[in-house]
C-alpha cells in the first residue's frame, strides 16, 4: 500500500495503524486526526500520517504552517507550553503516547529531539553527551558511560574534532559543531525516533552539508523526522516528504514524487516558489 | 529495532536499556515530587511570614485604637478656678499689652487646681467608694487637666456650670481594664494601687467607663508625661515635610538625570562611570546616607539638627537612584521608532525627548516617584543620625523646626518603659505607617492603569 | 519675609523677560515678514534664562557666604578679647548680638558693647541685603537687555536654549557622582581624624570594643576593636542568608517553573509586600514576636536562646531579604533561554532534573550576583539589629547570645550626647567607612557578574 494519503483519505481510515505490506518499511509512528490548540486558537487541523521506520521523513511548508507544532506532538513537547492542547491519536509502535498513564519521561528517552538553534548545556562536552544516559540511569559504571559518550560523538561525526578537549565547555564550539554535539547528545539515549526541528537553520552552508551527510548516515539506525524550510534540503536528505499549509497536511508521499509530480495544486505552487 | 542498530556501542539490547530506564522511573518521579513539595513549602513559608507579620501587627495594634474613657460630668467650680474673668481689650490699649494680659491670665488659670475638678468628677460616679485622691487621679491621664483648662479658656461662660465630659483613662488604667497585666499579681508588682484598680473595675462594670475610638492618636503630639494621650500628629507632619522635600528635589533631578543618561549621553567611560555609580548608590546602606547627612549637611553646612529639611535632603539622595533607574527603564521601553519619526520630521533631539518621549513615560515616572517616596517614608536609620530621634512635643510649623518622623516615632515608642501600653501603641503606629504605604502603592497602581489605558 | 519678597521679584523678572523676548521676536516676524530661525517661545526662554541666571548666581553666593560674613562683621564690632577668647564663648557672644539685633532680647542685661554691635550689625544686615538685591536685580536686568538685543531673525535661540537645558541635565546627573564623592570624602575625613586618636591597627584588629564615654574621665579614650562588631555583622548576615537563600531561591524556582500564571499573579505581589515593609516594623516584629518565640522553643529543647540575639535578628532579616532574592533570581531564571530547558526536557529529564542540572547551573552567575547584593543589603541593615540583636559588642561564637554589629554601633555612637569631635563620635565614621568599603566591593562585584550574565544571553 502507498503510505501517501491525502487528508480526506486519512479521515476515512481513523484509529489504528494499518499493517504495512511487504516491501515497504513498517510505520514507526502513526497519527490520526491530530489537532493542536493554543488556548482558543487552533494551530493544527486533523493531521493523519504514517512515518516509516529507518528512513528520513521531512515536513515542509511555509513558516507558521504547523510543521514544528506537529513534530512536537510526537514526543509531547507541547506539554511544556502553557495553554496548549492536543487531540487525536499519536502512536509509537502501536502504543498511544497521549495515554494518561504513559510516562513522558520514558517516551522522550525513546523519541529524541534536536532543536532549531544549537542548545548545548553550559557544561563540558563530555557532560553534555553523558547527560541523557546519566539522568535515565542507563549505565552501571563510568566505563560504560565513557563508551556511550565516545560512540555517540563518533556517530555524530564530532569525535575526531573534540577528542582532546572533552572537558571543555560545549558552548565554546562553533555553531555546526554545537549542533552535532546536540545530535550526539540526543542519540546517546539510543532513541528509536529522532525528531529534528530545522536543525540547520542557524548554520552556514558548510556546516549544513556536514549535518545533512550525518543525517543520511543516521538513517540506517534511526527513524528520523526533520522539519525544514528548505525544499532543497528536504529533497537531499529525505525519502518521504509531507507538505503542510495553514495548519493542514496537504500532501505526503515519496520525496521524489512530491517534488516532480505533486498531486495537489498548493504543493505545486509551493515547490515552484509561487509562495512561501 | 534490532540490536545491530547500536551493536557497536555496547552489547546490551535496546530492550534491556528500556527496562533499565523503566526501573529507575519510580525513584526519579519521587525525587521530582519532593522537589516540587520543597518549592510549595518555600512559597508557603514566604506567604506565611506575610500573614503572621500582618496578623500580629493587627492583633496587637487594632485594640490600641480604642482606649478607655470615663464618661462623667464636670463642675467648673468657681472656688477652684482662679484668675477671674478673662481680660478684655480696653480702648487705647495696645495689642501687645493686651496679649500680655491674656497670657498672664492664662497662666493664673493654669495654676488653678484642675486636678481637683478631675478628681471630683470621677468621684461623683462612685461616691460610696473610699479611695484616696492619688488613686482617683491615677486612673485618668494627666493630660485631662489641660483639656479641662482649654475648655474653660475657650469658653469662660462654663464657670459654675456642670457639663458632661469624657476623660481619657491613664495608660495604667487602660492596661488594667484591658487585662494586659495578670490580675492576680501581688500589689507591689501592680502599676496601680488597690484603690485605683477597684475604682476602674467599678466604673467599667457600671458602664461609665467605655472604650472609644482614640482620635487623639491622629491629632495629638507625642507626650512623655501623659502616655495615654500621646499621638502621631507631630511625626506625621515631620514625615509630610520630608516627603515634600523628596518630591520637590528627587523627582526633577532624578528624571533629568535619567533623561540625560538615556537620551543624550554619549556612550563612553564617563557615562559608564555614572551608570556604575548610580547602581552602586542604590545598594549603599541607608545608614551611610545618614552619616553623610550628619557630616555634610549638619556639620559642614550648619543646617539645624532634627530638621525635616535635612531629613528630606538625606532621603532625597537616598531615593534618587531608585527614581533614576525606574525612569530609565521606562524611557527604554519607548520604541526607538517614535524617536526616529520625530527626528525625521525635523524636530531637534531636545524637542523629540521633551515633546514626544517623556510624555509617554509619565506613568512610569509616577510609579517610580511613588516607590521612591514609599521607600523614603519607611526609612529610619539615617534619620536617627541627624537627630530626628529627639523628643518633640510640638507640631513643626516649618521644615526647619525640630521634628520627628513616623518610623522614628515607632522606634521611640517601642523603647518606652511602659511596655504593656506602648506595645499596643507602637503596633497602632505601625498599622498607620503600613496603611499609608499601602495607600501610596494603591494610588500608584490605580493611576498607572488609568494613564496607560488612556494612551 | 525676605525670602518671599526675593522669590516674588525673581518671578516678576522671569515673566517680564520671557514676555519681552517673545514679543520682540514676534514683532520682528510680523513687521519684516521674514522667517525666524527659532520660534518665539525659544526667544522668550533665551532671554528669561539670561535674566534669571545672573540674579540667581548672586543670590546663591550670598546664601553661602552671608553667615560667615555677618559673623566676621559682628566679631569686628566686639572688643578684640572676644575673638581671641575660647571658641565656645565667641560663638555665644555672636549669638547674643544676633538675638539683640533680631529683637528677641537676651537673658540678663545687654552689655553696652553688645548693644552697639547689635545696632551696627542690624544696619550692616539691612545694607548688605539691599546691596545684594540691587546687584542681583541689576545683573538680571543687564542680562535681560543683552539677551534682548540679540533677538534677531538669524539668531539661533532654540540651540542656545537647548544647550542650557542640556547643561542642566548634565548637572543633575552629576549629583549622583557628587553624592558618592561626598560620602567617600566625609567618611574619610572624619575617619582620618578618628585615627589621630586611635591607631588604625588597634581599630581593625582589636578584639575589645569599649568606647568609654567622656564623663568617665578626660583621659579615657577607650578601646575600639572592630572585630567583635564585624563578627556580629557576619553572624547575623550569615543567619539571614541561611533563611533567605533557600526560601527565596525555591520560591523563585517554583514561581517561574511550576506555578501557572494565575497562582503567580496572586503569590508574587504578596511576597513582594515583604520588600515594601519598613525595616523598623521588622525590628519590632523580631522584638515582640520572634524573640520570645525562639526563647520558648529553646526552653522546650533545653537550650538557652536569648530573646534578643544574633539568631532573632538574623532570622527576621532573612525574612526581609526573601523577596529580594526571589524576585532577582526569578528574573535571572527567565533570562536562561527556553531552548536550554527544552533541550533537557526533550532528552527525557524531569522538571526537577532540568532545573537542578541545567537551569540553575546556567543561571548560577546571576544568582551569585543576586546573593551578593543581598549580602550587601544584610550587612548594611540597621533597624532590625538595633532592636533585636541585643547590642552586646563581645566576641561570641554562640548565635543564641546577643551580639552587636557595625551598623548598631554607628547608631549608638552618634545618637548619644558625645561631642562631635570626640573619638567616641568620630569612630562612627571609621565604622561607616568600613561598612561603605565592604558594601562597595560587594555591589561592584555583584553588578559586574550580573551584567556579564545578562550580556551572555543577549
Amino acid at each position: 500500500m502507498d503510505i501517501v494519503q491525502d487528508q480526506t483519505a486519512a479521515a476515512t481510515v481513523p484509529g489504528a495503524s494499518t499493517p504495512a505490506p511487504a516491501g515497504e518499511p513498517a510505520a514507526r509512528v502513526v497519527t490520526r486526526d491530530v489537532s493542536v490548540f493554543y488556548g482558543q486558537k487552533q494551530a493544527l487541523f486533523d493531521v493523519s500520517i504514517d512515518i516509516p521506520d529507518r528512513s528520513v521523513t521531512s515536513f515542509i511548508g511555509p513558516s507558521g504552517c504547523g510543521k514544528s507544532t506537529f513534530l512536537r506532538c510526537i514526543n509531547r513537547m507541547n506539554d511544556t507550553i502553557d495553554g496548549c492542547r492536543v487531540s487525536g491519536i499519536v502512536e509509537l509502535d502501536g502504543e498511544d503516547i497521549n495515554r494518561p498513564d504513559l510516562d513522558v519521561v520514558e517516551l522522550r528517552a525513546r523519541v529524541g529531539m534536536v532543536f532549531q538553534k544549537p542548545n548545548p548545556f553550559p557544561k563540558s562536552i563530555y557532560q553534555n553527551v553523558a547527560y541523557g544516559p546519566r539522568i535515565h540511569g542507563m549505565t552501571r559504571n563510568k566505563a560504560e558511560l565513557d563508551e556511550i559518550v565516545v560512540t555517540s560523538l563518533k556517530r555524530a561525526g564530532l569525535f575526531e574534532e573534540v577528542k582532546d578537549r572533552l572537558d571543555q565547555p560545549g558552548t565554546g564550539l562553533s555553531g555546526g559543531q554545537q549542533q552535532r554535539l546536540c545530535i550526539a547528545r540526543a542519540i546517546a539515549t539510543r532513541p528509536e525516533v529522532l525528531l529534528m526541528d530545522e536543525p540547520c537553520s542557524a548554520l552556514d552552508p558548510i556546516a549544513t552539508a556536514i549535518i545533512e551527510e550525518l543525517i543520511d548516515e543516521l538513517r540506517e539506525n534511526f527513524t528520523i523526522v526533520i522539519v525544514t524550510h528548505s525544499m532543497q534540503q528536504a529533497a537531499r536528505v529525505s525519502q518521504k516528504t509531507a507538505f503542510f499549509h495553514l495548519g493542514k497536511l496537504i500532501e505526503t508521499g515519496d520525496t521524489e514524487q512530491i517534488f516532480t509530480n505533486p498531486r495537489h495544486e498548493k504543493t505545486q505552487d509551493y515547490i515552484t516558489g509561487r509562495f512561501g | 529495532m534490532s540490536d545491530a542498530a547500536f551493536g557497536d556501542i555496547d552489547n546490551r539490547s535496546n530492550k534491556e536499556l528500556r527496562e533499565l530506564v523503566h526501573k529507575n522511573l519510580a525513584g526519579r518521579h519521587r525525587r521530582e515530587a519532593i522537589f516540587r513539595t520543597l518549592g510549595i513549602a518555600a512559597i508557603a513559608a514566604a506567604l506565611g511570614f506575610v500573614i503572621i507579620l500582618f496578623g500580629i501587627m493587627l492583633s496587637k495594634g487594632l485594640p490600641a485604637f480604642w482606649q478607655a474613657n470615663v464618661h462623667t460630668e464636670v463642675y467648673f467650680d468657681p472656688d477652684v478656678i482662679k484668675g477671674g474673668p478673662k481680660p478684655v481689650q480696653e480702648a487705647g490699649q495696645s495689642d501687645a499689652d493686651y496679649q500680655q494680659k491674656v497670657l498672664a491670665w492664662q497662666r493664673t488659670v493654669t495654676l488653678s487646681n484642675w486636678n481637683n475638678l478631675v478628681e471630683q468628677s470621677v468621684r461623683r460616679l462612685a461616691p460610696d467608694l473610699e479611695v484616696e485622691k492619688r488613686d482617683v487621679l491615677a486612673i485618668i491621664t494627666s493630660a485631662a487637666r489641660f483639656d479641662l483648662r482649654d475648655m474653660y479658656v475657650n469658653d469662660t461662660s462654663l464657670l459654675g456650670k456642670t457639663i458632661p465630659v469624657a476623660l481619657l483613662a491613664s495608660a495604667d488604667a487602660d492596661n488594667w481594664v484591658k487585662g494586659k497585666l495578670p490580675r492576680d499579681l501581688p500589689d507591689e508588682r501592680q502599676q496601680l494601687s488597690k484603690g485605683s484598680r477597684d475604682l476602674a473595675d467599678r466604673l467599667l462594670t457600671d458602664g461609665s467607663m467605655t472604650f472609644d475610638f482614640a482620635m487623639h492618636i491622629f491629632t495629638n503630639v507625642d507626650s512623655r508625661s501623659a502616655p495615654a494621650s500621646a499621638g502621631l500628629a507631630g511625626a506625621f507632619m515631620g514625615s509630610l515635610y520630608m516627603m515634600l522635600v523628596v518630591i520637590v528635589l528627587a523627582v526633577p533631578i532624578g528624571v533629568a538625570s535619567a533623561v540625560y543618561l538615556e537620551e543624550f549621553a554619549p556612550k563612553n567611560r564617563w557615562t559608564d562611570l555614572i551608570e556604575v555609580n548610580i547602581n552602586n548608590l542604590a545598594a549603599v546602606p541607608s545608614i551611610v546616607f545618614g552619616l553623610l547627612g550628619a557630616a555634610v549637611f549638619i556639620n559642614y553646612f550648619g543646617l539645624p539638627r532634627s530638621a525635616p529639611l535635612v531629613g528630606g535632603l538625606v532621603l532625597t539622595l537616598m531615593t534618587l537612584p531608585t527614581i533614576i533607574i525606574a525612569t530609565r527603564s521606562s524611557l527604554r521601553a519607548v520604541p526607538p521608532s517614535l524617536r526616529q519619526a520625530a527626528l525625521g520630521l525635523g524636530a531637534s533631539r531636545t524637542q523629540t525627548v521633551f515633546h514626544h518621549v517623556l510624555p509617554l513615560t509619565f506613568p512610569g515616572i509616577l510609579t517610580a516617584t511613588i516607590i521612591g517616596v514609599a521607600q523614603a517614608l519607611g526609612e529610619t536609620a539615617p534619620l536617627l543620625l541627624i537627630g530626628m530621634n529627639a523628643f518633640i512635643a510640638n507640631i513643626p510649623s516649618s521644615p526647619l523646626e525640630s521634628a520627628t518622623a513616623l518610623p522614628v516615632q515607632i522606634y521611640l515608642w517601642q523603647g518606652n518603659e511602659n511596655r504593656h501600653f506602648f506595645e499596643g501603641r507602637t503596633s497602632a503606629a505601625i498599622i498607620v505607617l503600613l496603611a499609608l504605604m499601602i495607600v501610596l502603592n494603591a494610588i500608584a497602581i490605580f493611576l498607572r492603569t488609568r494613564l496607560e489605558k488612556r494612551q | 519675609m525676605n525670602a518671599l519678597l526675593i522669590a516674588a521679584l525673581l518671578l516678576v523678572l522671569l515673566s517680564v523677560s520671557y514676555q519681552m523676548g517673545w514679543s520682540r521676536s514676534r514683532k520682528l516676524a510680523d513687521t519684516t515678514g521674514e522667517r525666524l530661525h527659532s520660534r518665539p517661545v525659544y526667544h522668550g526662554a533665551f532671554v528669561a534664562i539670561w535674566a534669571i541666571l545672573p540674579a540667581l548666581l548672586v543670590l546663591g553666593i550670598w546664601a553661602i557666604f552671608s553667615k560667615s560674613a555677618s559673623e566676621a562683621y559682628i566679631l569686628s564690632q566686639l572688643p578684640p578679647e572676644v575673638s581671641t577668647g575660647p571658641q565656645g564663648e565667641m560663638v555665644g557672644a555672636i549669638e547674643r548680638v544676633k538675638s539683640i539685633a533680631n529683637g528677641f532680647g537676651v537673658v540678663g542685661e545687654a552689655d553696652p558693647t553688645e548693644s552697639a554691635a547689635a545696632s551696627a550689625y542690624s544696619q550692616f544686615r539691612t545694607l548688605t541685603t539691599l546691596v545684594v538685591i540691587a546687584v542681583s536685580a541689576g545683573l538680571g536686568v543687564l542680562g535681560l537687555f543683552w539677551a534682548h538685543s540679540r533677538v534677531a531673525h538669524r539668531f539661533r535661540a532654540r540651540n542656545s536654549v537647548e544647550t542650557a537645558v542640556r547643561i542642566a541635565l548634565i548637572a543633575c546627573s552629576g549629583i549622583a557622582i557628587l553624592t558618592t564623592l561626598g560620602i567617600a570624602l566625609s567618611l574619610i575625613a572624619d575617619a582620618v581624624q578618628f585615627f589621630s586618636f586611635v591607631n588604625p591597627l588597634d581599630f581593625f584588629f582589636g578584639t575589645v570594643w569599649n568606647p568609654r564615654f567622656q564623663s568617665t574621665g578626660a583621659d579615657a579614650v577607650g578601646q575600639y576593636g572592630l572585630l567583635p562588631l564585624l563578627w556580629g555583622t557576619i553572624m547575623v548576615s550569615g543567619i539571614a542568608m541561611l533563611v533567605a537563600i533557600p526560601v527565596g531561591l525555591m520560591s523563585a524556582i517554583y514561581l517561574s517553573q511550576y506555578a501557572d500564571y494565575r497562582v503567580r499573579n496572586v503569590v508574587k505581589p504578596i511576597i513582594e509586600v515583604l520588600a515594601g515593609i519598613p525595616t523598623i516594623v521588622y525590628g519590632f516584629f523580631a522584638l515582640v514576636t520572634v524573640g520570645p518565640f525562639l526563647t520558648g522553643i529553646g526552653n522546650v529543647f533545653g537550650l538557652d536562646i536569648r530573646a534578643t540575639s544574633a539568631l532573632t535578628a538574623g532570622i527576621v532579616m532573612g525574612i526581609m531579604i526573601i523577596p529580594f532574592i526571589s524576585s532577582l533570581s526569578e528574573d535571572i531564571l527567565h533570562q536562561v533561554p527556553r531552548a536550554m530547558r527544552d533541550g533537557s526536557l526533550g532528552l527525557g529529564a524531569t522538571k526537577s532534573e532540568t532545573i537542578i542540572n541545567v537551569l540553575v547551573p546556567a543561571a548560577l552567575p546571576g544568582i551569585v550576583g543576586a546573593v551578593l547584593l543581598a549580602v550587601s543589603r544584610a550587612i548594611g541593615e540597621t533597624m532590625i539589629v538595633v532592636l533585636a540583636a541585643g547590642n552586646s559588642p563581645v566576641l561570641r561564637l554562640n548565635p543564641a547570645e546577643p551580639v552587636s554589629t557595625v551598623t548598631v554601633t554607628i547608631v549608638n555612637q552618634l545618637t548619644g550626647d558625645a561631642d562631635f569631635t570626640s573619638p567616641q563620635s568620630l569612630v562612627a565614621f571609621a565604622l561607616g567607612l568600613t561598612l561603605f568599603a565592604m558594601t562597595l566591593v560587594l555591589n561592584v562585584v555583584a553588578l559586574y557578574i550580573v551584567r556579564r550574565f545578562r550580556e551572555q544571553y543577549e
